[in-house]
């Protein structure tokens, strides 16, 4: 069966810093048609507009043709088609497949039943590998490394599927975790779990002024309200931290802000200017991890 | 009628299966796993037996049926100290204890409602992960954990 990323762990440490440096090429030399002759499908049965088009610009800059849908309501899945047989039949047509689907497993279960490499563009709230792998390269390239960091996480450690990607691969690098969250929204016991057995090193916080001035990243995550069953509990946490460029005074030299966006308030504007605002260009980032991602399962890189 | 019996003796198997020692409340859920419901061996149950091990006991006697160790080891999810007699003749000639299955497919529901094996026609594949006689299943599709007590 063909290689496919579907979660951060299918990848090693080695197959990681491998795409993470292939990315490091892109960003050099944007426009490489390696992949000239190659279709590629982009079928997304929700919406995404961010990562729908970073997709499609990395395919375009690689030289392929991409095909596909943005939303589902068009195709024969709103005639009842199953998901199983949209992927045979497409996987029939492409070299790649890259997908978001609404239910969780969906990438998984369709990597199985396609006989080209499948990428995971979202499943749900699980996983979403080509963000980890761009947080991974934003904090290595304004680090220059990824080994022995600081990295505090605020925000959403409850539902935030972005900070537990993160966590599983950042562990390849022996970190320190600081975890800044509402009592309502801390990081799962499972997650804590899996880096005591590993043994590294966390320290959690309801307070957002506790680890700024330690940290090497500040990883900042949005709360999203369709994650909440409860709109009580959404309105409680929601404001719960606002980043102003006031309260960066005493930060390290080297701090640096990630966010994948969209950010709503938990970011204010003014700090877009400080030198610690890496948000923007992390997304840019995207770009360069997502074109290293397709040539390196498609055997070209 | 001059002598009571105090037991209603049931007759012994002359070939078959006895699984005894399965907790009393999951006597049907064993039924369920080991796909029992509807065939027609003769079979006998017991539900609130006295034990020893456990107070209450469940125990379930099939009549001219042999089992894999595969099919018998899913019964661990929810009996983990069963212990499965092989008769034959009327005697013993076999006694096992049960492995607890490192993955198990086709079995259980993911409790997830946003999972894709409960909304399109996929198997359902769990890797088990066992810590003391706590038992859960962690789901290959959608990576959430079940406990085992919600998926059965």
């Amino acid at each position: 069966m063909s290689k496919s990323l579907i979660s951060i762990q299918d990848f090693s440490k080695e197959e990681i810093l491998h795409v993470l440096e292939t990315a490091k090429e892109f960003e050099k030399n944007r426009t490489q048609d390696i992949l000239a002759g190659k279709v590629i499908a982009c079928i997304f049965f929700e919406p995404s507009t961010r990562t729908r088009l970073s997709f499609e610009t990395a395919v375009n800059r690689l030289g392929a043709k991409v095909i596909g849908f943005s939303d589902a309501s068009n195709t024969s899945v709103s005639k009842g088609e199953t998901l199983k047989d949209t992927i045979k039949m497409v996987s029939n047509y492409v070299d790649l497949i890259i997908m978001r689907h609404p239910l969780e497993g969906s990438s998984r279960y369709a990597s199985e039943v396609s006989s080209v490499p499948v990428i995971n563009a979202g499943d749900g709230a699980n996983q979403h590998p080509s963000q980890t792998l761009l947080d991974l390269y934003s904090i290595m390239q304004t680090q220059g490394r990824l080994d022995h960091l600081k990295i505090n996480m605020v925000g959403d450690l409850k539902y935030g599927r972005t900070t537990h990607s993160l966590l599983q691969a950042m562990s390849h690098f022996s970190p320190e975790f600081v975890f800044t969250a509402p009592e309502e929204l801390k990081m799962p016991v499972e997650y804590k779990d899996f880096l005591k057995k590993k043994g590294i090193r966390y320290t959690e916080t309801t307070s957002l002024e506790d680890h700024l001035n330690d940290c090497d990243i500040l990883y900042m995550t949005r709360v999203q309200q369709e994650r909440f069953t409860d709109p009580m509990e959404y309105e409680r946490v929601k404001d719960v931290y606002r980043l102003e460029a006031s309260m960066l005074g005493n930060v390290k030299e080297n701090m640096k802000i990630l966010h994948p966006l969209p950010r709503v308030s938990e970011i204010d504007q003014d700090v877009d200017d400080t030198p610690y605002a890496y948000y923007f260009k992390q997304a840019e980032n995207g770009l360069y991890v997502r074109m290293a991602i397709i040539s390196y399962l498609m055997g070209y890189r | 009628m001059e002598n009571i019996n105090k037991e209603l003796k049931v007759s012994a198997l002359e070939n078959g299966t006895v699984l005894d020692h399965i907790p009393a409340e999951n006597v049907y859920k064993a039924l369920d796993i080991l796909g029992l419901k509807g065939i027609s061996n003769q079979i006998t149950i017991g539900i609130n037996l006295n034990s020893k091990l456990f107070g209450k006991k469940g125990i379930i006697k099939i009549a001219d049926r042999f089992f894999e160790d595969d099919e018998l080891n899913r019964l661990a999810l929810i009996a983990p100290h069963a212990t499965v007699n092989i008769i034959r003749n009327f005697q013993v000639v076999e006694k096992k204890k049960l492995v607890m299955p490192e993955r198990i497919e086709g079995l259980a529901k993911c409790m997830n409602p946003k999972c894709i094996t409960n909304h399109q026609p996929v198997k359902t594949k769990f890797t088990v992960i066992g810590e003391g006689d706590k038992i859960s299943l962690l789901c290959h599709y959608c990576e959430k954990i079940s406990d085992i007590k919600s998926v059965f």
